[in-house]
């Protein structure tokens, strides 16, 4: 399994979304699945999935798909 | 004019506010004149001009029960996004806030800056006095849910320290104790509910000096604790007796007609204005400006209202103003405290009740 595709993986089960609408251009408090509550369940998954700690800029800046893969390489993970 | 985020939370002296939040505040005062007829309504009967205010005082304001009355919007019906309510009791009418996108992200991205300067931008493990059935309904929060909701971006394995009916949920608690008795975590609740659910159960049951390097902050209202003649004081007396001698405790002060904009208890005990957000007092017959050292209403300006005209609020709250400025811990600012709810209004705990 590619980073990417465990990146995808993470947020369909977090938002509870199809893997297929997770798409580099989905924006946070765009769709009912993704608001503030649901948001916070994506941060834990993907600090469990690959092992980093978010800060707190870090979770208010991460407002869509693409920007999530830009703040985990910035923790060093690849995609 | 500067982007809010280049300002220091806490760093704009007197003229620099006044230059900055006028500027912004007669901005969202044109804004909501075009876009929310009874706002437009409002100012044409109060021979206001709209966007001309010349001091922070002339600013038109809002009292804050017309949100009750009206459902003020500045937001096309398909672009709203969240409609926030006061809890409030059943006898009476909810306040109703309408948000868009754009005015919820910048309530969040606000309180984040304003918050992290006291807590530091890592999260904090955070144990939440409440319960978790709280921010269950997507389509409204209620007052705490949205408080407790606005707050969980600043912690980490969030943990809800309550049951529905309020006893504590010790497995949960303990567990936290466990993992997290050595390190510095952050404690979120509102006031009351602090006292009566958290502090008080954990002393009768022993558990003391368990949580010694705890940040806290609570919110909410004292009219409970007052009825029990709990002070502030008091209350941090307690809590550092209980939870550990060094817990950083900070009220804040915020009203669900203007979330993300609080104002913050310092090490002083006083409440601050940040930099984007400001305070006045006024009689509460004439509504004349009130000086340093007088009590009256509180008045509470903020640059974030867009989706609705909450920008200058008018609040059924009695404060004093204590200074600008020049509080001994540093920041810059107006600094005040809050008396009490104004007696002749009905009580509206927005939080502290259930």
């Amino acid at each position: 399994m590619t980073n990417t595709d465990r990146l995808v993986a993470t947020f369909a089960s977090s938002l509870n979304i199809e893997a297929s609408q997770v798409v580099d251009g989905l924006e946070y408090n765009t769709i009912p699945q993704w608001d503030s509550v649901a948001h916070m369940v994506l941060v834990a998954a993907l600090e469990k999935e690959f092992d980093v700690m978010l800060d707190m800029d870090d979770i208010i800046e991460m407002s869509s798909v693409g920007i999530a893969k830009e703040i985990l390489t910035k923790h060093d993970v690849v995609f | 004019m500067s982007d809010w985020k280049s300002l220091e939370v806490f760093g704009l002296a007197k003229e620099d506010k006044q230059a900055w939040l006028l500027d912004e505040l007669n901005r969202l005062t044109l804004h909501h004149q075009a876009s929310c007829q009874p706002y437009a309504n409002l100012l044409a009967g109060q021979g206001q001009q709209a966007g001309v205010a010349e001091s922070l005082d002339a600013v038109p304001l809002v009292a804050a029960r017309l949100f009750k009355m009206l459902r003020l919007s500045s937001t096309q019906p398909e672009d709203v996004f969240k409609t926030l309510t006061s809890s409030g009791t059943t006898s009476q009418v909810k306040s109703q806030i309408v948000l868009d996108r754009d005015t919820a992200a910048l309530q969040s991205k606000v309180l984040v800056s304003l918050l992290s300067s006291f807590t530091g931008k890592a999260r904090r493990p955070m144990l939440i006095i409440d319960h978790d059935g709280l921010t269950s309904n997507r389509e409204g929060f209620s007052a705490r849910g949205a408080g407790v909701q606005g707050l969980s971006f600043f912690g980490r394995d969030h943990t809800y320290a309550l049951n529905a009916d309020m006893t504590p949920n010790w497995q949960a608690i303990d567990d936290f104790i466990a993992k997290y008795s050595s390190e510095p975590v952050l404690i979120f609740g509102f006031t009351f509910m602090v006292w009566q659910h958290f502090i008080q159960p954990l002393k009768a049951s022993g558990r003391i000096d368990q949580l010694s390097q705890a940040l806290m902050f609570h919110s909410g209202g004292w009219k409970k604790l007052q009825d029990r003649a709990v002070s502030n004081d008091t209350f941090k007396t307690t809590v550092r007796q209980v939870l550990g001698k060094d817990v950083a405790i900070h009220n804040f002060y915020g009203m669900v007609e203007q979330i993300g904009s609080v104002f913050v208890e310092c090490e002083q005990g006083h409440l601050h204005a940040p930099s984007y957000a400001d305070v006045i007092i006024r009689d509460q017959e004439t509504l004349e400006v009130k000086k340093i050292g007088k009590s009256g209403l509180i008045q509470v300006l903020s640059f974030i209202p867009k989706s609705y005209p909450g920008h200058s609020i008018l609040t059924e709250d009695l404060g004093r103003l204590l200074g600008e400025d020049d509080c001994p811990c540093g920041r810059k600012g107006r600094y005040f405290e809050v008396l009490g709810r104004l007696p002749k209004t009905e009580v509206r705990g927005c939080s502290d009740v259930f």
